[in-house]
Parts: C-alpha cells; structure tokens; sequence
C-alpha cells in the first residue's frame, strides 16, 4: 500500500501551488489517486494521457495530474473530449467529473457520448450533492434528502447513473466506491482498457455539504455507510430485490461489444480518402514487388 | 499538414482557377479545406447548415474528421477539444445556435485556442426568420460572451470573399491563438455567384506558433514581446494545463491580483497591438468623397451599386467597407472621416455599427443609420434616395 501511495505523487505537478481545493476528508482525493494507479498499472506513457474534466469539486482534479490536462466548461467535458480523441487517436482520454457536471448541465452529452461509443473513459464522482456551490441539490440526490435548494426534502426522483449510461449504449459500465480504492483502481484500469465508451461511477462521500445537511457524520462515517451498504456483483446476484433495497451494487456492471465510433469512421476514411497521382505510383511500384528474377 | 501530399489532395476537392458558379456557403466550404482544416463539429441550423453537408462528405477524403454533435453547445466544445489536440477545426451556425456558442467562445478567447466559427446571420431574435437575411449578430459577435473580450470579426461581401474570409481567418486563428468569427448570412450564404477559385498550393498559409524549449521551460502561456505565446498541442510531450479560470503563464488558476492583471492585459494587447495587420478595409472613391458610405457585408454590394448611381447625380460619395469588423479598424476609418461631412451607414440591423462611426465622428459630421430588419436586402436605390432625402 505504501508504495502504491507513492507512485500517486509521481504523478503530480509538483510547480503548481498546493494545497489542493478539497476539504479534509473529501472522497475525491482517493478517486484521483485510484485513477492514477490504474494509470500506472497500464503502463501508459504520460504523454499519451488527456485528463479532461468540467466545473465541480472533481473537476479540480487534472490541474494536479502529469498529463495532458484540460478544465473546461461546466458539463461539457465530454464534448471537448470528443474534439480530443478524434484530433488526436493516439491519446487515452479519461473525463473526470462530478454528478452534476455530467448528468444535470452535462446531461446531454452524457447520454450522446455513451450512445456513440467512442473509445472514451468517463469517471462519474458521485457525491449526491453539489458541494463547490454549497450543498444544492444534484441528478443524484435521493428522494427526501435535504439540500440548500431543497431545505423541506427532495421531492425529484434521482438519476441511476449506470442505468442512464447502460440505456443510453455504454459498452463497459462499473461502479465503485473510495471505501474500496483498490478495487475502484482495478475497476478503472478495465474501463481504460475498453475500446469504446466506458463509465466507471465512484460513489463518494462530501460531508461538508451533503453529510452536514442530512446529518450523516463525519468523512469517516460517510465513508463506512459506503462499506455497509455495497454489495459485490457476485453477491448481489444471490440476493432478492427486497435485501438489495437501499443498497447499491458494486464491480463490473456491463461489458459487452459494439463498433467502436473512430474504427468505423477510419473505415470510411480508407474507402473514401483521395488516392494523388503520387501514392498511386508508389503503390504500383510496390505492388509490383521488387521484380522478377529471370 | 501542409506537405506536397496533403496539397495535392486538397486539390481534388474543388476546381481551381477556372470560372464556376458557387454559393457562399460552398465557398466557405471550400476555403476551409483548402487552408487545411482537419476537423468540423456541427449541428444542423439554417441558414449554414450546406457548409456541414460539404465538409462531412469531403473532410474523410483528406483524413480528416467531421461529427454532427448532439447540440451546438457540443459542437464549439469539440472544435475546441480537437484544435487543443492539434487540428485545426471550424464549426458553422446562426444566430440561435451562435448565441449557445457564447460560453464555450470565450473559453477558446481564455485559454487562447485557435478556432472558426461561422456565422451565418439570419433574423433574430430568437428563432427569427430562419431563412431570411439579417446582419444583426454584429454586436453579439463582438459582445456575446461574458467579460472583456477581444475577438477578431471578419465580414464577407461576396462568395469570392465567403472563401477568401475563410482562409484569412485559419490564418488569423492561428498567429493570434484566438477564436476569429466570420459572419455570413443568409443572401451571401444561398447565393450563386461565378467565382475563379484559387489552387491550395498558392494560398499563404500561416499556422500556430510551435515551441522551440525543452518541455521542462515550456509555458503555454509564456508573455513575450509581441504578446503572442508559441502553442504546443496534446500528445507531444509537453504537458500543459488548460482552464476557463484566470491562470498564470503555464495555465495554472490564479487568484495573484498582477496575475491576473497581466493575463487579460495580455489578451487585449495581442490584438491591439497587432491591429494595424489585423484589419483589412477596402477604400473606394473616397479621395474626392465628401460622403462616405460606410458598410460591411451584404448591405456592401448594395453600396457599390448605390455609389456607381449616385455619382452620375454629381453626388461625391465613397464607400468604406471593413472586411475585418473587430477589433473596429478605428485609425483607417478616422483617417477616411477626415474630409467627409456625412456618413450613411446602411445595416440589416435596428443600428449596431453605426455606434462607431458616432463614437469616431465629430460633432460636424452627420451620421445617418439606413435600417431595414424586414428580412430583406437593403437595395441600392434606397441608398440613392436616402441620400437624396439627406442631401436634398
């Protein structure tokens, strides 16, 4: 574990002014380090990597990260990241950013990155509020729960992440928590891996806003009632609807396969790009191979 | 991507150098891929939406990439993304789809990332007239994003133009690393005209600044003499930080008041102090002019055929017509108010540039707004018997 924790600060900006914004305690600390290991462990060169984000607490995240880093707007980092990838193919580009950035504002894009399947990785920090602002209400905020904007409960109903994601045509969807930061790693470096659009979601805890309101304790509080109320894949399937109730269901959630949005555009490409004067003679030349041997 | 064998392809995409008839926005198609634009982020909107139509069958045929987004919001935020990773990139709207764009526009103005955006003008406000003629984005375009902001304007007059406004403004977008706006419209946009179009291999083409320092002394945002920083993009080794938020010279987010004093001098004064190459104005008959016609875009060709009338009345009258309508061309258009004692500015708008010409004018001189916002032309008797009615 010690040396794991070290390998996180290889891979920060050691020029940029620290401290960092959150709050002690906050959950996205470990969802950024976790992210990095699962980084690390894949082995990507830095320089391969685009951290791109949107407005939020999470979206603080790549101005610490080593790698091609790039904050955007609110709620649009999975258009700017689509912009990204296609410009430049070779680069993984992971989107990091919280509930409300991607589902309310970025709401839009969610659903149309996951339905185009390009080969992006986005990692929804679930802190069920929004706690840049101070506590408003979010997408994920549950039914009853109390926000500065919903001071007498909440009376909308919540967005399941990964049920949006899966309908909308994710092909690898997975959810974890910052209680289980080696799992949330290993889950992430699946995601990465993916080709295609893959959605990790990280439940995590802000008891500055979320936890203060609804009198739910400390970090380390919010942080336990994360371990007791997740249950693995693999357990849950032994389960009935009635002991999953109130629980949340943690791992690999969905992985299939589907055409990739940049094969298929490269595909068009090789069918339709312009064969110059140049390149056709090249291509005579070799097709014609390096000659016959009489 | 301006090797023998990108130009070479970009030539089998139009025809060069021989008479053809066009529309605007073919012409704008065209421009763009002649000046290597690798990359288009769109969403259909009328009256633009021909230059999506043209570039998502013709930009695969080069290696380049085009995708209809979701929103228009999406669309300036790929444009961006994909310039930011090295292409450059344009999209192309109108007006309600230019108003969505005003966020993400200044974002690319922040973080100084090279972009085209098309404007396409057509009546507004709000949903307007889709498919009528109207200049009244011209504020918008200087105005529409929150904060001080500094973009570059261009205004075509003729299809001709509509390519040539095209180039110049990758060009533009490129040495300033900032957003240039071109603003079209409906009449420009469907019209045909016959125009010669010239070969990819002969345009200048001017692009971004590279750094030449190791990665290590790399500053994205480095302030040097003539305020303009070299642009590395993502995935070559030197990893930078971009944010919306008010940042240092390697992009960091700073709350130092001489920070951030420093970084938005320095996004004025890369376009002010380059004005003098940034503006492009064409003078006409105003040596002995004692009236200046002072118009842009659509309402210019009218004024062409206004002046030729005019003057067989022994009016003295001369036109004005920025090509670049931001940064305001004020020390050409100061200089062209010398000898005048009368400006007609005729506008598809209730009156928006006319605001500079007042601001620039003395107290002697008369400055007249022609408005029409009926969604049709301003023709060129109107001027005549403006001028007439004004000059009895």
């Amino acid at each position: 574990m010690e040396q794991k924790s070290n390998i996180t600060h290889e891979y920060l900006r050691h020029h940029k002014k620290f401290p960092n914004v959150w709050c002690p305690g906050c959950g996205i600390g470990i969802a950024m380090g976790a992210m990095i290991r699962a980084i690390d462990d894949l082995g990507l060169a830095r320089d391969d990597v685009a951290i791109v984000s949107g407005i939020g607490c999470t979206a603080r995240i790549p101005v610490y990260l080593d790698f091609n880093t790039l904050h955007t707007t609110h709620g649009r980092p999975l258009a700017f990241a689509t912009g990204v990838k296609m410009a430049n193919q070779k680069l993984k580009v992971i989107v990091i950013s919280g509930d409300g950035d991607l589902l309310a504002i970025g709401g839009n894009h969610f659903i149309h990155a996951a339905r185009r399947n390009m080969d992006i990785t986005c990692i929804l920090v679930n802190n069920y509020i929004y706690g840049m602002t101070g506590g408003q209400y979010s997408p994920t905020t549950p039914f009853s729960k109390i926000g500065t904007t919903a001071p007498y409960g909440m009376v909308e109903q919540a967005f399941d992440p990964v049920a949006l994601g899966k309908s909308a045509g994710a092909t690898f969807i997975a959810r974890g928590t910052v209680y289980h930061a080696s799992q949330l790693s290993r889950l992430m470096a699946q995601a990465i891996s993916k080709k295609g659009f893959s959605l990790v979601e990280v439940i995590s805890n802000c008891h500055t806003q979320y936890g203060r309101l609804n009198r739910e304790g400390s970090a380390v509080k919010m942080i336990m009632w994360q371990k007791e109320h997740s249950v693995s894949v693999t357990a849950a399937e032994k389960m009935t609807p009635e002991q999953l109730e109130g629980k949340f269901v943690t791992g690999v959630l969905h992985d299939m396969e589907k055409p990739e949005y940049l094969e298929e555009y490269q595909k068009i490409i090789d069918r339709v790009s312009i064969v110059t004067e140049e390149q056709e003679e090249e291509k005579s030349v070799a097709e014609a191979g390096p000659g016959d041997k009489d | 991507m301006n090797t023998v064998a990108a130009i070479a392809k970009r030539r089998k995409l139009y025809k060069a150098n021989i008479p053809q008839l066009l529309q605007g926005n073919e012409a704008c198609a065209y421009g763009a891929l002649a000046v290597g634009c690798m990359f288009f982020a769109g969403y259909p909107i009328t009256p633009s939406t021909e230059i999506a139509e043209i570039l998502a069958r013709n930009l695969p045929r080069v290696g380049g990439h085009f995708i209809q987004m979701e929103d228009v919001i999406a669309s300036i935020a790929a444009v961006i993304g994909a310039s930011v990773a090295g292409a450059k990139a344009m999209t192309a709207t109108s007006g309600p789809g230019f108003s969505l764009m005003q966020e993400n526009l200044g974002y690319a103005y922040m973080a100084e990332v090279p972009c085209v955006v098309i404007d396409v003008q057509r009546g507004g406000p709000s949903t307007g007239l889709p498919t009528k003629v109207s200049q009244a984005d011209t504020m918008q375009a200087k105005w529409g994003t929150h904060g001080d902001y500094n973009p570059i304007v261009l205004a075509p007059s003729s299809v001709k133009e509509c390519f040539d406004l095209t180039v110049k403004a990758f060009n533009l977008s490129e040495y300033y690393r900032s957003p240039v706006i071109i603003l079209s419209d409906e009449v420009l946009g469907h019209m045909r005209e016959v125009v010669k179009l010239p070969d990819p291999g002969e345009l200048e083409i001017k692009t971004v600044k590279t750094p030449v320092e190791p990665p290590e002394w790399y500053k994205h945002f480095e302030i040097t003499p003539d305020y303009l920083s070299p642009m590395a993009s993502f995935g070559h080794g030197y990893r930078f930080h971009l944010t919306g938020l008010t940042h240092d010279e390697y992009g960091f987010p700073t709350a130092k008041r001489e920070e951030i004093h420093q970084k938005l001098e320095k996004l004025r004064l890369k376009i002010a102090r380059h004005i003098d190459d940034i503006s492009d104005v064409l003078v006409d008959q105003m040596d002995d002019a004692h009236i200046m016609i002072f118009a842009y875009g659509s309402s210019a060709r009218a004024a062409k055929q206004a002046i030729d009338m005019a003057r067989k009345r022994r009016f003295k009258v001369g036109l004005v017509q920025p090509r670049t309508l931001w940064p305001f061309p004020d020390k050409i258009v100061r200089k062209q108010l010398e000898n005048v004692d009368m400006v007609l500015v005729p506008e598809l708008n209730q009156g928006q540039i006319i605001g500079e010409i007042r601001r620039l004018s003395d107290r002697h001189i008369k400055v007249v707004g022609l408005n029409r916002f009926d969604g049709e032309l301003i023709t060129p008797q109107q001027i005549v018997d403006k001028l007439k009615e004004e000059r009895p």
